[in-house]
């Protein structure tokens, strides 16, 4: 599915300071059963942002005004378990195009690229600047520059590089995926296919 | 002489068509597991590009994650998931990809039914739409889970974009101990590395412990390293997974068979081969374990005491976090916690070894008054297995009731959910908040470890009940 091109992001963060936030977390598995990608953001996070009569739970940050933006920060191990593609259908569908942690689980890093999210993986200490100048100015922005590859605090100017290869740097600010490529080695796949032994 | 490699290194380098400049590496894949929940929208992907299912005998589908675990000869009473099932159906049947649907005899858990079946293979790159494709790991595959995107793209050209993850070895030597299954050993590891510890890493797993495990054991393992973060696990293949192997249904018969055998031997990893992390751990450590908290490295000895905050890796709050949620205090004994509902089953624990360990403990006994007992083989196969060796007669006689094959209470998808609040021992692979229900706690174990629950109502020591 087509997605926005990614080049330089300049947004306020919604914080979320909690370690190993995982995909059944992002979205329950009760959520799965649709044949189409549509409306998952409405479920983003469904069982920390309502109770079970549907009424938001006040003290949860997508459910406070104070905070709003396109960047999500994460705590460490941030998309672990399930390889659901449909956790960054959430979060890309509520509105996030990028997302920052420590570092996130390899799936959900893979899955986020492909749709279209911007994975950042920040130094433990700059993660904790981030919530910090958030805490302080939950207004505060944030610039992400892929070309570039690096993200700052705008208050400060305080900025740490971030790594991506140059292949799915190439996919992302130009809204291309793998799949085009790999159509494209059609005739050396089939070639190689014809090697295997089983 | 040329460069030592490891296994990982051996399988993965076959498979590689071209290394992009800057990029991830082109792998072909040999087989492709598809199910119902992570493919109907990689299908629509595929016909808004016009493409094509370039190697339907390459790709298998089992309708498993959303399926019912009673009663399946009526229609799925849920219309979502009767949707997602015919959704499946159909895009088997237009692209002729093998399709073992609810009802066939040969359906179950993707995990499951693809080695008991004979197609997954040592030496291969196999995936599919869940995590815990790792289990083919066992077989020395390298195994993994991938997301809606990469189903479309295998789909498409029957290969993936990846860049070759890092190297872990875990060794575990010794003998493991009384009542200590393959569970435990997994649940200890990750207990020792964090949920996180083998991010960026795929792991083989080497020494006598594995050495001397059945094929199960080891699908049980490798299952769960996607736990402690790492994209697979893997297990050099020898002659227990030569002789699981012979004679399945789909496994290459005579002279293919024959000429795979030097090729498959061939699959260790090299003397002097390195890797990037190498970690060994002692048998004689690891006692039966259970989880206590909301991720599966929070896990430790069943007779143990729930540690304190200062002594895990997840930060404080984390930590509190999930002890709140799972109704726990730090320092409190794991022993004697009550439980409400037993989960024997899934791509972890629900093979013909793990029904049989359940039943040693639960013949001539009988289930306790207080837990709810879901036991649900992982496919048919299994099912019938159970009724053949006269296990289905103890558990029967001790109060317990078999359900049909599927994913079931391991992901909660289906009618199968534990109720808010309540405590679970489950065989499963997962203990996140809410993962068997909303609301639902947890504790994961092996199928000792919860047939003891199932019996006594409280978390026991199987030990206990082994002579």
């Amino acid at each position: 599915m087509a997605y926005d091109k990614f080049t330089i992001l300049r947004s306020s963060a919604v914080p979320m300071p909690i370690e190993n936030v995982d995909t059944d977390q992002i979205i329950p598995a009760r959520f799965l059963k649709a044949t189409e990608r549509k409306g998952f953001g409405d479920n983003l996070f469904r069982d920390w942002r309502y109770n079970n009569d549907n009424s938001p739970k006040a003290d949860f940050v997508l459910n406070d005004p104070t905070y709003s933006g396109k960047i999500l920060v994460g705590g460490k191990n941030f998309g672990s378990g399930s390889s659901r593609e449909h956790a960054a259908w959430a979060i890309y569908d509520y509105g996030f195009r990028c997302v920052v942690s420590s570092f996130f689980a390899d799936i959900f890093q893979a899955n986020s690229i492909n749709v279209g999210i911007l994975p950042v993986r920040v130094s433990p200490e700059f993660l904790e600047k981030i919530f910090a100048a958030i805490e302080a100015d939950p207004k505060t922005e944030l610039e992400v520059n892929l070309p570039a590859q690096t993200i700052t605090l705008l208050a400060t100017g305080e900025s740490e590089s971030f790594a991506i290869n140059e292949y799915k740097k190439h996919n992302l600010t130009n809204g291309y995926d793998d799949i085009d490529y790999l159509l494209s080695m059609k005739e050396e796949i089939g070639a190689f296919a014809e090697t295997r032994p089983f | 002489m040329s460069t030592p490699k490891t296994l990982f290194d051996k399988v993965w380098d076959a498979h590689v068509i071209r290394q992009v400049k800057d990029g991830p590496d082109v792998l072909f894949i040999d087989r492709h597991f598809i199910h119902e929940v992570t493919s109907p929208v990689a299908f629509l992907g595929l016909e808004g590009r016009g493409a094509t299912v370039l190697y339907p005998d390459r790709t298998f589908a089992t309708a498993d994650h959303n399926t019912p675990t009673l009663n399946q000869h009526l229609p799925v009473a849920d219309p979502m998931s009767a949707n997602q099932l015919a959704a499946l159906e159909r895009n088997a049947k237009t692209y002729g990809i093998s399709h073992w649907g609810l009802g066939h005899i040969k359906n179950g858990i993707v995990h499951v039914v693809g080695p008991e079946n004979g197609i997954t293979l040592p030496g291969m790159t196999i995936v599919c739409g869940d995590s815990h494709t790792s289990t083919h790991g066992a077989f020395g595959a390298i195994a993994f889970g991938i997301g809606t995107s990469e189903v479309e793209m295998v789909l498409a050209t029957q290969c993936i974009m990846q860049p070759k993850p890092k190297k872990m070895r875990i060794t575990v030597n010794g003998k493991p101990g009384k009542a200590v299954l393959p569970k435990d050993v997994i649940l200890y590891i990750i207990s020792q590395t964090s949920a996180s510890g083998a991010t960026g890493y795929f792991v083989e797993y080497a020494g006598e412990v594995f050495e001397n495990m059945t094929m199960e054991g080891r699908m049980t393992v490798c299952n769960m390293t996607i736990e402690m973060g790492a994209r697979g696990g893997m297990i050099a293949p020898d002659q227990t997974t030569l002789d699981y192997l012979k004679g399945r249904e789909l496994s290459p018969k005579g002279e293919q068979w024959d000429k795979l055998v030097p090729y498959w031997e061939s699959l260790k990893t090299d003397e002097g081969a390195t890797f990037d992390l190498d970690l060994t751990f002692d048998a004689a450590d690891i006692e039966p374990q259970i989880t206590y908290g909301t991720n599966p490295g929070l896990g430790t000895g069943v007779t143990h005491q729930i540690p304190t905050a200062d002594s895990v890796k997840d930060g404080s709050a984390s930590y509190k976090k999930s002890l709140q949620y799972m109704g726990f205090q730090e320092n409190e004994s794991m022993i004697g916690k009550p439980v409400d509902f037993v989960f024997l089953g899934s791509c972890t624990n629900g093979r013909i070894e793990d029904f049989r360990a359940f039943a040693s403990i639960v013949k001539g006994r009988q289930k306790a008054d207080n837990i709810t007992a879901w036991l649900v083989p992982g496919s048919h196969i299994v099912e019938k297995q159970i009724q053949e060796e006269g296990i289905l007669d103890i558990l029967t006689q001790a109060g317990f009731e078999l359900r049909q094959p599927g994913c079931s209470a391991c992901l909660a998808m289906n009618e199968d959910k534990v109720p808010a609040g309540k405590y679970a021992v489950s065989t499963s692979n997962r203990n996140f908040e809410g993962r068997q229900g909303p609301g639902a706690r947890t504790l994961l174990a092996s199928p000792l470890v919860a047939a003891a629950a199932a019996v006594t109502g409280v978390v026991t020591d199987p030990r206990e009940f082994l002579n």
